[in-house]
């Protein structure tokens, strides 16, 4: 594929991830750190993300799962995924967080459960749609181009 | 200034639990050209500080630990997340600002809530910023007036260093979220 066909393509599915409020500008700063000298900083904050997400997700799952629910320690958890979220502007997860709080402070079992769902898919989705960006800005620099993050 | 030949870097000390965190913090930092130590407990930042065993009468350093002697570590600037397992940072703020070697070297409180009662309580503790998480680069070029005013010639105290240390107790790190207005925005100091 030509360079800037493929430049054109990032460009689109990048304003499309803020449009469809997937990504917010903590994002843009996280872009605006990477440069020549440190050319993987996105990748390497976004791959911490996955990693640090992924092991939050079964520490609830696990959580609400015992007999007696600990909710002080469900929301330590959930406030560190919002946190992380936050951090790199995955809004959508960061919101799902929020209210997934809320009804930790009602200790509502049913409504923790769907919460951590909602996060989940939340997260699954921004992820799949990170990897995508990530793997156009590989496609380009392989094809010789400049890195559009 | 006198005519220094080299431009000395700034030395941060960063202290964040979230990997994530720390990371960006750190890069912010560093495209600002400050030379970053990154420590991910407030106990490790007070061991840092040569703070952990006694207060400023150890001299004989801990055979155990890595513990530096205060002396020979030059921070500049501590920049601390608020919400940590462990020691606060609010706790750190406070044994930082009651220790005599190190009372001087600014601290900056970050914070993932907005909450003005833990905002007040940081800034009467002695903080000189309360930032907002997520930290941006913003933010970080707020620094550079609190370094510079803390390198060569000590001014006279100005900051209200003898303030009554109030033992009100603190708050719960986990409090409801608040709508994400960007108090530092308003902040004047």
């Amino acid at each position: 594929m030509e360079v800037d066909q493929l430049q054109r393509t990032f460009h689109d599915y990048h304003a499309s991830l803020f449009n469809e409020g997937f990504l917010d500008e903590q994002f843009v700063q996280l872009q605006q750190l990477q440069d020549e000298s440190n050319p993987g900083f996105v990748v390497e904050v976004v791959s911490l993300f996955f990693e640090d997400s992924e092991r939050l997700l079964n520490d609830l799952s696990k959580a609400l799962d015992q007999v007696n629910v600990d909710f002080r320690k469900i929301d330590a958890h959930v406030h560190q995924l919002k946190g992380s979220s936050s951090s790199i502007g995955a809004q959508r997860v960061r919101n799902a967080c929020i209210a997934f709080r809320n009804f930790c402070d009602e200790r509502n079992i049913e409504a923790c459960l769907q919460c951590l769902q909602q996060v989940r898919q939340e997260y699954l989705l921004v992820k799949t749609k990170l990897e995508a960006l990530l793997r156009l800005e590989q496609q380009i620099v392989a094809a010789g181009g400049a890195s559009p993050m | 200034m006198s005519g220094i030949v080299t431009e000395t870097q700034f030395h941060v000390l960063a202290v964040d639990d979230s990997l994530i965190d720390r990371k960006l913090i750190e890069r912010l930092l560093k495209t600002s050209s400050y030379q970053v130590t990154a420590v991910d407990s407030g106990v490790k930042a007070l061991e840092y500080l040569g703070l952990l065993d006694d207060e400023d009468t150890s001299t004989d350093s801990n055979p155990v630990s890595f513990t530096k002697n205060h002396h020979e570590v030059e921070v500049n600037l501590i920049i601390t997340d608020y919400c940590m397992p462990g020691i606060t940072g609010y706790d750190l703020l406070r044994k930082i600002k009651e220790s005599t070697s190190l009372k001087d070297i600014p601290v900056v409180i970050m914070s993932s809530e907005n909450v003005p009662s833990r905002i007040n309580s940081c800034l009467e503790q002695g903080a000189e910023e309360f930032f907002l998480k997520p930290v941006r680069q913003s933010d970080v070029n707020k620094l550079r007036p609190h370094l510079m005013r803390t390198s060569g010639k000590r001014e006279e105290d100005h900051q209200p260093n003898n303030v009554v240390n109030k033992r009100k107790p603190m708050e719960e790190c986990m409090s409801p979220d608040r709508t994400r207005t960007r108090y530092n925005d308003d902040l004047e100091l």
